[in-house]
Formats: structure tokens, C-alpha cells, sequence
């Protein structure tokens, strides 16, 4: 994770849009400005990061869905739980199912678990729309080669369309 | 069985905290009962669910924004009731 970037899934563990199903990693840093208001002399996550990290978790498993045909953006966080804290250094493994793949927007349940725990989970909704522009799309599919999204899931690879 | 504006009436009055009494067939989702876009979409969620549908909220807006029709097409209760039954119906068929 890159906190200050809002990077926060390190890699993709498993994609399968056909099972409506995502898992990822994301490792906290040792060390981030972020920590050093958040709290000093106590540094954890913010729990808007810990939803953040699920909302970018479910993000790609919309993106793979709709193999990169539009972009999802956050509208709403339901249910949100945040169950214990998360401190520097520590492996979240992110996991995410789409619940409803509506005209326009998405809905996915997602959770956050560390050594076995379930350390937040929410609901989330996104308004899907066409991408703003090409520098945010090309963006957007850098990344996904950097965290691991696989090529099968790219609008190149795509036979059939979003 | 409850009909299809019942259905959709009480996922307006839930979903948007609107009384139900003052949602009629005659009632425009947006100019009368003032439901926003953010909670359009949570009323489109319910229904999708409540319907086994998925209504094409996107091509209604867009037909809406380039004038190809008034919004009271989609947007007028009645009218979207009619529409779920055409979208059930063809989900059936």
C-alpha cells in the first residue's frame, strides 16, 4: 500500500468475474505521513483507508466485469464496520463479491481479514459511467498490470465486449 | 400478490423515507417526490431484487437527456410500474 497515493491494493490473489469474486493484498507500511497525524505515538489505519481498500478491492472485480469498459467510483458505503485496529506493517487480505450488476451502478459486499480475522467489512455501491478520459483509463490498466490483474480480463483479450 | 405499484411505492416510502400515503400512480419520482439521483439508484437496486430484473437506467436517462422523450416516461410512477411489467414480461417470455 502507498497511502499517500491511494494505492491500496498491492496485488490481485484471485479475480473471477464469472464467480463475481475478488481477493487481494494489501501489505500497510511500516512508515507513511498519514501515521504520523493518525495518531502520533499510536499510528493505525483511518478507517476511511480501511474502506477505501475494500472499495478499491471491489473496484477491480467491477473493472474485470466489465473488462474495462467504464469506471466505477465510490457512492456509497453501507453497513460499514470496522472491527479492530490495524496497525504499520500488517498483511489485510481483501475479498470482495459483487452482489448486483445494475445499469449504471454496482453493488459488492466486501470484507477485510488479517491472520484469520475479519477486520472490517461494508457494503458498497458505485456509479458506473464511461470513463472520463483516456489518461485515467490507461492509468487504470497500468495498474491492474502492476498489481497483477491477468490479461484475460483486459478489453484487448475480450472477445465478446463489456 | 401485492401489484407492481404497491411494490414499488413501498421501496420508495422505505428507501427514501417518504410517507406513503403521498406517493400516487400520478406521482413524478423526481419533480414531486423529490428523489435525488444517489437514492434513485437504491430505489433502482430494490427493484432490480424485488423483480429479478434489471432496468436499463442508462438508456432511459440518456433517451431523457437527449430529449428523445420526457422524463415522466420513466419517471412518472405509473409509467415505471408499466415499464417493470414490460421488462418482467419479457424476462418471462
Amino acid at each position: 500500500m502507498r497511502l499517500e497515493y491511494f494505492q491500496m491494493v498491492d496485488r490481485i490473489a484471485a479475480l473471477d468475474p464469472e464467480a463475481r469474486l475478488v481477493r487481494t493484498e494489501c501489505r500497510v507500511p511500516d512508515q507513511s505521513p498519514v501515521f504520523e497525524g493518525h495518531f502520533p505515538g499510536y499510528p493505525i489505519l483511518p478507517g476511511v483507508l480501511m474502506i477505501e481498500t475494500m472499495a478499491q478491492t471491489g473496484g477491480w472485480l467491477v473493472l474485470a466485469t466489465l473488462r474495462f469498459a467504464a469506471m466505477p467510483f465510490l457512492i456509497q458505503a453501507r453497513e460499514a464496520k470496522m472491527r479492530s485496529f490495524v496497525s504499520p506493517g500488517q498483511l489485510l487480505h481483501g475479498q470482495a463479491t459483487l452482489v448486483h450488476d445494475g445499469s449504471g451502478f454496482a453493488v459488492v459486499e466486501a470484507r477485510l481479514t488479517s491472520e484469520g480475522k475479519k477486520v472490517a467489512e461494508a457494503e458498497l455501491r458505485y456509479r458506473v459511467v464511461p470513463f472520463p478520459n483516456d489518461t485515467l483509463r490507461a492509468q487504470m490498466l497500468d495498474t491492474a498490470r502492476r498489481i497483477g490483474v491477468a490479461p484475460t480480463h483486459f478489453p484487448e483479450a475480450s472477445g465478446h465486449g463489456a | 400478490m401485492a401489484s407492481t405499484f404497491d411494490t414499488v411505492a413501498g421501496i420508495i416510502a422505505e428507501t427514501c423515507d417518504i410517507e406513503r400515503d403521498t406517493i400516487t400512480p400520478d406521482s413524478h419520482a423526481i419533480n414531486d417526490l423529490g428523489i435525488d439521483s444517489l437514492d434513485f439508484l437504491d430505489v433502482a437496486f430494490a427493484i432490480d431484487k424485488a423483480f429479478g430484473i434489471k432496468m436499463p437506467l442508462e438508456q432511459w436517462t440518456q433517451e431523457v437527456n437527449e430529449g428523445k422523450v420526457s422524463s415522466d416516461e420513466y419517471f412518472v410512477i405509473k409509467n415505471l410500474c408499466a415499464n417493470i411489467d414490460k421488462l418482467v414480461a419479457a424476462k418471462s417470455a
